[in-house]
């Protein structure tokens, strides 16, 4: 009987996950939607803790739930959406469902591709070591001690780079859509103040600790700067903007600062060792460190101005 | 002790998945934000649990996280969401 | 062993205020009652459970870190249940009546 709890609750909880997203993707109320989108983050993040990744779950509890849960938010108030309140649910149920020509294609394509990966998936051996015996081996050369920071920034770094630049690219496209609505000052009162100048330093103070941990357990420049990111959202929604004299040069250099110096390390890399991101072995924990620092700094102001949802720069052309 | 943990958990799971029906069925915004927000304290509560079951101190540090980030999330949906008037979503 | 009794008491009395919040979510007749539900899971349902675990962890870091988690969530949702309550008000929500 207790063997089978855990295949209870997994099971449980792999159902739950699916309905969650089956919901989320057929609701007719947007809102409805994105809080499901929400819900559905903190399943999966349950899910990977089952699959014995917490870093993945760190990640997906502060990106997936989370900011990209207020970004959906934000993003939803600036289609102007209204959230109807009774009435649309009386709608809902009177409105039949629109089907498009090609859904049942759609519908039986999936499912061939369901029962391929299921097939695939039933036929793969159980214990593969995979790439665990390769890391363990090389793991004192990285420079820190938990085996998947090692692999995300010294084994694999080029990735990580380059995961860093396509945040920068996903920045760039929302900047080029125009200047970033301007948001009317409406009084935050008192009990919203506090909670921010209470939580706001408990991000930052959790970020600096996430950052610092995850040289030895699961942590890293990822989930920090994206708790990062939080506290700089909880300041802008209540009230906070940056000055004006700031939004040029010390914002594009606090945004960039992680990719150049991952890059220049990178370059400097090349001279030194002859190969590309090949850290000297002497210098590997720090140099990671480094890394992870301004990488850190770069996602939360990233992750903050995708929030920003435009060109915080006065002057810019409107969309 | 670890069956207890074990029943502990899928009970908490199950409260989880009932609190389903108070996001689809609303009626308002408010509603389904604090379904979601009772989402995030079973889901702390259920990590809390696992790592003391699993003996992973790392699922801590997740449940802080979910704790500070359910906070953010709820504050964007109050002061972006889920304006004054209904009519206008242009103002906070 | 007398520590084992004590944290599962402690730990069924947390799952159960956990059901109480649920069950208040659910049945509740408006906005503000199921708030009210739903603070109550996150003060006591959490706070017994992680008092269950702390003494089941038996390590005063441990049980430090649980009471920061514990404190943060009632902060948040405190100040959350505020916050939605008083724009629900100002969107003209009424109260449920008898």
């Amino acid at each position: 009987m207790a063997t089978l709890i855990p295949v209870w609750f997994d099971g449980l909880l792999g159902l739950g996950l699916v309905w969650f997203a089956w919901q989320a993707l057929s609701s007719d109320n947007l809102f409805r939607a994105i809080v499901l989108f929400v819900a559905f983050g903190l399943m999966l993040a349950l899910v990977w803790v089952r699959l014995a990744a917490p870093d993945i779950a760190l990640a997906e509890a502060a990106i997936g739930a989370g900011v990209t849960g207020a970004l959906l938010l934000a993003a939803m108030a600036r289609l102007n959406v209204v959230i109807y309140e009774q009435a649309t649910d009386n709608n809902e149920t009177s409105s039949p469902p629109r089907r498009r020509p090609a859904s049942e294609l759609v519908a039986l394509l999936a499912a061939g591709l369901f029962v391929a990966l299921a097939w695939t998936l039933y036929h793969l051996p159980l214990d593969t070591p995979g790439l665990r015996q390769a890391v363990s081996e090389q793991l004192a050369n990285s420079g820190v001690s938990h085996p998947v920071t090692a692999v995300l920034l010294n084994f694999r770094g080029y990735d990580t780079l380059l995961e860093l630049l396509v945040l920068l690219l996903a920045l760039l496209g929302i900047w080029s859509l125009g200047q970033c609505p301007r948001q009317a000052e409406v009084a935050t009162g008192e009990v919203l103040d506090a909670l921010s100048r209470l939580l706001a330093p408990v991000l930052l103070l959790v970020a600096a600790y996430l950052l610092w941990l995850g040289a030895s357990a699961p942590g890293g420049a990822f989930q920090a700067g994206a708790v990062l990111a939080a506290g700089g959202i909880l300041l802008l929604l209540s009230g906070w903007r940056l000055p004006a004299r700031l939004t040029r040069w010390p914002l594009r250099v606090l945004l960039a600062v992680g990719p150049l110096l991952f890059l220049c390390l990178a370059l400097i890399s090349l001279l030194l060792e002859g190969r590309l991101l090949q850290y000297p072995l002497a210098q590997a924990g720090g140099w990671i460190l480094l890394i992870e620092a301004t990488a850190t700094l770069s996602i939360g102001a990233i992750l903050v101005a995708l929030f920003m949802g435009g060109n915080p720069e006065p002057g810019q052309p409107d969309e | 002790m670890a069956l207890f943990y074990g029943f502990l958990l899928i009970f908490l799971l199950l409260n989880l998945l009932a609190g389903l029906w108070r996001i689809m069925r609303g009626p308002t915004g408010a509603d389904r934000m604090l379904a979601a927000q009772l989402f995030g304290t079973t889901t702390v509560a259920m990590l809390v649990v696992m790592a003391q079951l699993q003996e992973q101190a790392s699922l801590r540090n997740v449940a802080l996280v979910i704790a500070l980030l359910a906070a953010v999330t709820a504050v964007a949906f109050v002061r972006r969401a889920w304006p004054e008037k209904e009519t206008s979503a242009d103002a906070d | 062993m007398l520590t084992d009794y004590l944290a599962v008491l402690l730990l069924i009395v947390g799952g159960f205020f956990f059901l109480a919040g649920t069950v208040g979510l659910l049945r509740f007749p408006d906005v503000y009652t199921r708030l009210h539900a739903l603070t109550k899971a996150d003060n006591l349902g959490l706070g017994f459970i992680m008092a269950g675990l702390a003494i089941q962890s038996g390590s005063w870091l441990v049980a430090g870190k649980l009471l920061v988690i514990w404190l943060l969530v009632m902060l948040a949702g405190a100040s959350v249940a505020h916050l939605i309550a008083r724009r629900a008000l100002q969107r003209d929500i009424t109260p449920w009546q008898r």
